[in-house]
């Protein structure tokens, strides 16, 4: 069956599975009796399962099948949840992420059997149900083959089921506590449409009843229709045989039941007998196996060749899933700028000129009011929550605290938070990075914690909000905080800074020197408490995705890392000046103020320019200087200046004319031409003209 | 490059004028070719990067080739063209010509490499020359002269 074109929607629809049952396990780690939970890790890996069976991802689909095995006990009551059973099925998580990756890759699912973690599954089972060894996979096998032979030579009405060791223990113990034990065979009307359907209701009528510990075929044939007219049941129940005949009759469509109560007579009781019949079947098992695997393969070839085609990029392109009601706003605005346009092809047409002077004014007004709102709608459509980031950053510290042996809990605030798309995708590793950080350097170890008084639990804050045309993402720890003195030191060892630099350098400016390349060197991660490690690249990124980020720390109560981005990349709001006879643009959301400055109040500071602007002392950027303008013939009475911030930083650029606000579109200048970072892009002007944009924190 | 040149026949090139010399640059690459027209200049670029320009609303950065060849700077007239060249989709670059001259279709036999002087750069900016009538036309390793070695 070819299942390409469903392969986008599995990868979706998989990658939430996973984040849920992520999520859940990290829930039931916490609360291991709740049943809830237990439910919904259940049913998100029964349809991970099904889902990669559906797309013949083997590898996978046995995994998680091995995986739902252990949920299916855990949700029956039979199994405990213990601290290594949760790390056994983290680990299962990780390798199903793996091989999503490589079906995104490639559409294949990779050639990694993950049999140790599926060995360690099996044992975990084992020893949670108490029972011998024996090879899980073997044994579906058996049955597989026992089933179809039984069910040729004998037409008995009740078909025969082979049990496995797990289900002959529960079968035993439902004996022992006095529970009646069914072998039940459905027939269903042979003109029943939704046959799975039906199937469906009788198992949950039974499901009511007790406990349907084996079907055959498996539930997830069934589910997927893949069987004929029958199928059979095991039953554990309290009930009478009588209401689970009356309860399987309730569901229509049902044609026949035949029950039958197990004796355990029936069952090879005996370790011994059971392994010896176990053998004796392995060689066809084997044989079955190497036949099943041989199909996988061929599949898996055919696989190949569509994903060798398209090799060099990932088979599903990027989406994004938008509400359907904010297409229908995009909808309308287009409809309505349709109508704007016939509008003004109207006013073509009409003969006063008096007329359509204003008509066409009106019409113009009116597109604008459109293109606004439909440039804020498609900005809507872009923007995502922060969530999908930040969703896999509890799992990450729970993992941490186990290998760093701390103990941490991470609270997260502001998940709903949108952002654009692109910054979406670029902000993962950053916020990791420092999440990293706060939980290997930040959060001391419990003794120390309790030594100076907090209590033993660090915890590690992600706070997420909107703050006007920024999103600001904080990344909190009440750890050891930033050591500043020992900061200054490695840099006055690394040859950073000076001496005299850092006796004179306020705190502020030494906890920045962190941000700087020569600080993620393996030596100052030891040295300097740990901070630092590839600080500059974290820096880096977010400052290409047009953000800052400044950190705060207070020794002994943790630190703070604050970053700002803005909400929107491609469409910002800026202010376009003029100099010489060049047009800059810069980006509204950097400027503080705009200042009148006389000569007479520029000051020298080191025979830098200065101003002192309402107490604060800023330095003056002559930007035509740094920009290589021809400057201009006539000099001006006094100096306009634009205040620009970055941080808590200032510093006043100094402009020739203003010439307004504006709402820009930002394009990229290329990769061919050099700038020193100077010019963050590009935008052109209504009459076409070509307007650079200036990076203000490259400047400031 | 060169070995596809000389394995696929008849190549065409686009005949360009630059200084007294004429240069070929391979059809494949060029993806317009257009008058030219306001180059915003761009502060600290590479000295032969003249600026950008708009070109149907995409910003292409625009260099001259006189001054990457250290030629004297180009002096604009009516038959100033920009080749936009686009090596990769999505990023186009324009170089400036005095003037685009024809379309030549060149066999095998009509090319002659060139052997590359590992000390002088300028040898890595062509490509091999080629004989079309009278005139010998070089034919311009296009890639090499966009792509700055000191960048990469």
């Amino acid at each position: 069956m070819d299942v390409s074109q469903y392969l986008e929607i599995f990868i979706d629809e998989t990658r939430e599975h996973l984040q849920s049952l992520n999520e859940q396990l990290l829930i039931l780690e916490k609360e291991p009796d709740n049943a809830d939970t237990i439910n919904e890790i259940f049913r998100a890996a029964h349809s991970l399962k099904g889902m990669a069976g559906t797309m013949g991802y083997k590898r996978m689909q046995r995994l998680t099948h091995d995986m739902e095995d252990v949920f299916s006990e855990i949700r029956n009551g039979k199994m405990n949840v213990t601290a290594e059973l949760v790390d056994i099925l983290f680990k299962g998580l990780d390798a199903l992420e793996s091989y999503l990756a490589n079906i995104q890759e490639a559409a294949d699912e990779g050639t990694d059997d993950n049999e140790a973690i599926i060995k360690a599954l099996n044992r975990i089972l084992e020893i949670g149900l108490g029972k011998g060894v024996e090879n899980k996979k073997e044994d579906g096998q058996v049955e597989a083959m026992s089933i179809s032979a039984l069910a040729e030579a004998t037409p008995d009405k009740i078909k025969k089921l082979t049990v496995a060791d797990h289900e002959r223990h529960a079968i035993t113990k439902a004996k022992e506590i006095g529970e009646n034990v069914y072998t039940i065979t459905v027939y269903i009307s042979e003109n029943c449409i939704l046959k799975a359907a039906r199937a469906f209701l009788v198992f949950k009528a039974l499901e009511e009843l007790g406990d349907v510990i084996k079907s055959s075929p498996e539930v997830q044939d069934i589910e997927d229709e893949r069987f004929d007219f029958d199928f059979s049941v095991i039953l554990l129940t309290k009930e009478k045989i009588d209401v689970v005949k009356q309860a399987i009759l309730n569901v229509s469509e049902v044609k026949e039941v035949f029950l039958e109560s197990m004796e355990l007579i029936d069952l090879p009781n005996e370790t011994v007998s059971s392994s010896n019949s176990n053998n004796g079947n392995t060689a066809t098992a084997t044989e079955a196996a190497q036949i099943k695997e041989d199909t996988a393969k061929a599949n898996r070839n055919g696989n190949g060749n569509t994903a060798a085609k398209q090799n060099s990029k990932p088979v599903v392109n990027r989406s994004v899933r938008v509400d359907i009601e904010k297409l229908d706003v995009l909808m309308n605005l287009v409809s309505e700028l349709i109508i704007a346009k016939n509008g003004l092809v109207s006013l073509n047409g009409s003969e006063s000129a008096e007329r359509h002077e204003s008509g066409f004014n009106e019409q113009i007004e009116y597109l604008e009011r459109v293109t606004t709102n439909l440039h804020e709608s498609v900005m809507k459509v872009r923007m995502v929550p922060i969530e999908s980031v930040v969703n896999r950053f509890p799992r990450m510290i729970r993992d941490l605290s186990k290998k760093l042996n701390k103990q941490m809990e991470l609270y997260m605030t502001g998940e709903d938070t949108e952002l654009d798309r692109t910054v979406i995708d670029e902000i993962g590793d950053p916020l990791m990075h420092l999440l990293r950080n706060s939980a290997d350097h930040g959060i001391e170890s419990a003794e120390e914690r309790k030594a100076a008084g907090k209590s033993e639990q660090g915890s590690i804050y992600l706070d997420a909000y909107q703050d006007g045309n920024n999103v600001v993402i904080e990344v909190k720890d009440d750890g050891a905080g930033i050591n500043v003195e020992k900061v200054k030191q490695s840099a006055i060892n690394k040859g950073v800074i000076t001496q005299e630099q850092a006796d004179t350098m306020s705190e502020k400016d030494a906890i920045e020197l962190l941000f700087r390349p020569s600080f993620s060197t393996a030596e100052v991660i030891t040295d300097v408490s740990g901070r630092g490690v590839g600080l500059d690249v974290v820096k880096n990124k977010i400052e290409g995705l047009g953000g800052d980020i400044e950190a705060r720390t207070k020794l002994g109560e943790g630190s703070n890392f604050i970053i700002r981005l803005p909400l929107t990349l491609a469409i910002i709001q800026a202010l376009m000046i003029e100099l010489g006879n060049e047009k800059y643009a810069i980006p509204l959301g950097s400027i503080q103020t705009i200042e009148d400055v006389s000569y007479s109040e520029i000051k020298y500071v080191q025979t830098k320019e200065v101003i002192n602007l309402r107490g604060s002392v800023i330095p003056l950027i002559r930007l035509e200087k740094i920009l290589d303008v021809t400057p201009r013939e006539e000099k001006p009475e006094s100096l306009t200046v634009v205040i620009v911030a970055k941080g808590d930083r200032l510093a006043g650029l100094v402009v020739d004319n203003l010439i307004g606000q504006q709402e820009i579109v930002i394009k990229s200048i290329g990769k061919y031409i050099n700038n020193n970072k100077i010019i963050g892009g590009a935008t052109i002007l209504g009459d076409g003209e070509v307007a650079l944009i200036l990076d203000v924190n490259t400047l400031v | 490059m060169e070995e596809k040149i000389s394995v696929i026949d008849g190549k065409q090139y686009i005949v360009v004028k630059i200084g007294n010399e004429q240069y070929g640059i391979d059809i494949q690459y060029v993806d317009n070719i257009v008058r030219m027209q306001r180059i915003t200049r761009v502060p600290k670029a590479q000295s032969y990067f003249k600026g950008v320009i708009n070109l149907r609303g995409e910003i292409i950065p625009v260099m001259s080739i006189r001054l990457k060849f250290g030629l004297e700077a180009d002096e604009f007239t009516n038959s100033t063209r920009i080749i936009i060249i686009k090596l990769e989709s999505q990023s186009a670059v324009g170089v400036i010509v005095d003037e685009v001259k024809e379309v030549v279709t060149l066999n095998d036999s009509d090319i002659e490499k060139v052997t590359h002087n590992s000390k002088d750069e300028k040898t890595s900016y062509l490509s091999g020359i080629g004989k079309h009538g009278d005139g010998l036309i070089s034919l311009l390793n296009i890639a090499g002269v966009i792509i700055d070695k000191e960048i990469n």
